[in-house]
């Protein structure tokens, strides 16, 4: 043992053991969405029966899926570039100037991680009843952006760390005003963490469920959508099918949000 | 007050809160001089070299660039460029398009632009550089980037903030000699800021010493070395050693200064403005002196005691001590044409100390 260097660098077998169970009990009950809704059985139980596509093909053909789908996307894509201007706009506005109560600001916009939905949806709810403003996609994509605002904050405050303010400095001595080097600097060297922002709020809106139960008018997003067919035995391997595509593309666009978000900050 | 000042700096003061950094800075810099601010961080350098370039607002007083107010004048519509202490290159544009960064406005045909950025590749000894990426340069390559793309816009004045303190002492040494030959190829004003003594003393034309916000002399390198005007100044740039002494004045056409340690100093009459019996501090260079093993025939000498010794390689350093002043007196003399020999002086030995009475240097009362 002597020649491996002190206990800081050896390997501790205890300790790859519990990060290997950790991460067989955080995600092995995920697997089985997408085992089951192979399934040819309509309950989710042992023994598999067959294997089947049919389930995707049923979905395939649900118009009200497919309007639930399209509505969770506009809502998503609307959140994710309102959300990540303004977390560009608030972490340049943290790192850049001298704010009396920066870190009271940074805990303000950082809370709604802290708060549970619930609380904001209720709040809302009431907000918008008494205002008497409809719910409606609007509605959901106006607290879809309180829960997004922490998130696209927390990818961008880095990136804007990380930059020297000299940069802009040397931008404005060599002859440009304040928009140009916004989009000649400042822009391209966050760009990377604009589009892992982008991708991250996108995802977090698309699943998000508790703000969307209490302010969905009409037009059901896709998590609601599932909710409301749970009720129907029949329709659960549908469910199962449908969970299964929205896991793999979540799990797509936050990996790639992270690698792209990381871009060019190790050197 | 000279007329031909290119950049004209008039009683300014700068607040920060109730801090003030900058403390009734008034000077000229000429065209096409090298010109250093020189001080200890926190003295204000850095924030006087910001106010020319427009970053920072001047609290009071006014500075004139090119015989124009520069008060109500943005940083991007400044005749000057400046080299960042971390030269701020761009890290997601090319070596070639960092260069050609500030030529945008000036609407180039690319063939144009190509010409003028290899011509600068050139300037800075880089040829070929265009298409390397920005995070493979070196620190010496960065600065030498840096420094391209401010000249690319011939700008009157150029502003350096330390851009040799992050190298190494080697490369810093090498990019002193081709930072001055630059110079002097573009004939552009400069205005450096350093920390640095000797650095200041090797490249600059005239050096501005500042401490706590306030200049406390400006003059050439050998006027601040060999002159200095205040205690302050004198030990700021190299080593010094002062004397405590009075003013004796004999008639009309002699003056002597009477000190504790070096005795009767014979003084040019024009040196010296207090009259008889006034008190004034007098200064002499470590390496002004000249150390010797036995009496000397002529000339003006006292005798000492050694105290410490210390080898230098090029040169030993020895702390004497003299009759009448309490603090050790440094000693500087170079090893040439001396063979080696360990132990020339042992702690106690007694030494002759030779001067030229025009190497004393009379300073002001601070």
């Amino acid at each position: 043992m002597s020649d491996r260097g002190t206990y800081i660098k050896r390997p501790n077998r205890p300790l790859q053991f519990y990060a290997i169970l950790f991460l067989i009990v955080l995600y092995v009950p995920v697997l089985f969405i997408p085992l089951f809704s192979f399934n040819s059985s309509i309950y989710v139980r042992f023994p598999l029966e067959g294997m089947t596509l049919q389930w995707y093909q049923e979905l395939w053909e649900r118009d009200s899926m497919w309007a639930a789908l399209y509505n969770s996307i506009k809502v998503g894509i609307v959140v994710a570039i309102i959300s990540t201007i303004l977390g560009v706009v608030a972490a340049r506005a943290i790192t850049r100037y001298r704010l009396p109560g920066r870190s009271a600001l940074v805990t303000f916009i950082m809370m709604p991680l802290v708060i549970p939905g619930i609380i904001f949806g209720v709040a809302l709810l009431v907000l918008m009843s008494q205002l008497g403003v409809p719910l409606s996609l609007y509605t959901v994509g106006l607290g879809h952006l309180i829960v997004c605002m922490p998130f696209a904050v927390a990818t961008l405050l880095p990136r804007f760390e990380g930059f020297d303010p000299s940069m802009e400095e040397a931008s404005a001595d060599l002859g440009e005003n304040g928009w140009w080097t916004f989009w000649r600097v400042t822009f391209p060297i966050v760009f990377p963490g604009v589009v892992a922002s982008l991708l991250l709020t996108f995802t977090i809106s698309f699943d998000e469920f508790i703000m969307a139960f209490f302010l969905t008018g009409t037009d059901p997003t896709l998590p609601i959508y599932i909710w409301g067919q749970l009720r129907f035995p029949r329709e659960f391997p549908a469910v199962l099918a449908l969970s299964s595509l929205i896991l793999f593309v979540s799990f797509i666009l936050v990996f790639v949000a992270q690698r792209i978000g990381r871009m060019g900050l190790e050197d | 007050m000279t007329n031909d000042a290119f950049i004209s700096i008039r009683n300014v003061n700068k607040y920060f809160g109730s801090f003030q950094a900058i403390d009734n800075v008034s000077m000229n810099i000429g065209q096409g001089e090298f010109f250093s601010l020189l001080g200890a961080s926190g003295c204000g350098k850095t924030t006087l070299l910001r106010m020319l370039a427009g970053f920072e607002s001047t609290s009071d007083g006014e500075i004139l660039i090119d015989g124009q107010p520069s008060a109500d004048v943005p940083p991007h519509h400044r005749p000057v460029n400046m080299v960042f202490q971390s030269y701020a290159i761009f890290p997601h544009l090319n070596v070639a398009d960092n260069i050609a960064y500030g030529l945008r406005k000036q609407r180039l045909s690319k063939e144009k632009k190509k010409e003028m950025v290899d011509e600068m590749l050139d300037l800075i000894k880089l040829p070929g550089y265009g298409q390397r990426k920005a995070n493979e340069l070196s620190g010496g390559q960065r600065q030498r980037i840096a420094l391209a793309r401010a000249l690319i816009l011939r700008p009157k004045v150029l502003l350096l903030d330390e851009p040799l303190g992050a190298l190494d002492k080697q490369l810093r040494e090498q990019m002193q000699l081709e930072l001055r030959a630059l110079q002097r190829q573009v004939g552009i004003t400069f205005v450096f800021v350093t920390h640095d003594q000797e650095e200041a003393l090797t490249l600059s034309d005239r050096i501005a010493v500042m401490s706590g916000g306030k200049v406390l002399q400006v003059d050439t390198p050998e006027g601040l070395y060999e002159a200095p005007k205040t205690r302050e100044v004198a030990s700021f740039i190299g080593n010094m050693n002062f004397f405590e002494g009075t003013v004796r004045r004999n008639g009309s056409n002699e003056a002597a200064i009477e000190t504790q340690g070096l005795g009767n100093i014979p003084i040019d009459l024009e040196k010296v403005t207090k009259p008889d019996g006034a008190p004034v501090q007098v200064a002499l260079r470590p390496e002004k002196f000249e150390l010797l093993e036995e009496e000397p025939k002529d000339g003006h000498f006292v005798t000492a005691k050694m105290d410490k010794t210390a080898y230098m390689g090029d040169r030993s350093h020895y702390y004497v001590t003299l009759d009448g002043k309490p603090e050790p007196v440094a000693v500087s003399s170079t090893n040439l044409f001396v063979a080696r020999d360990d132990d020339r002086w042992a702690k106690g030995d007694e030494v002759w100390l030779r001067w030229l009475p025009e190497a004393v240097v009379v300073l002001d009362s601070d």
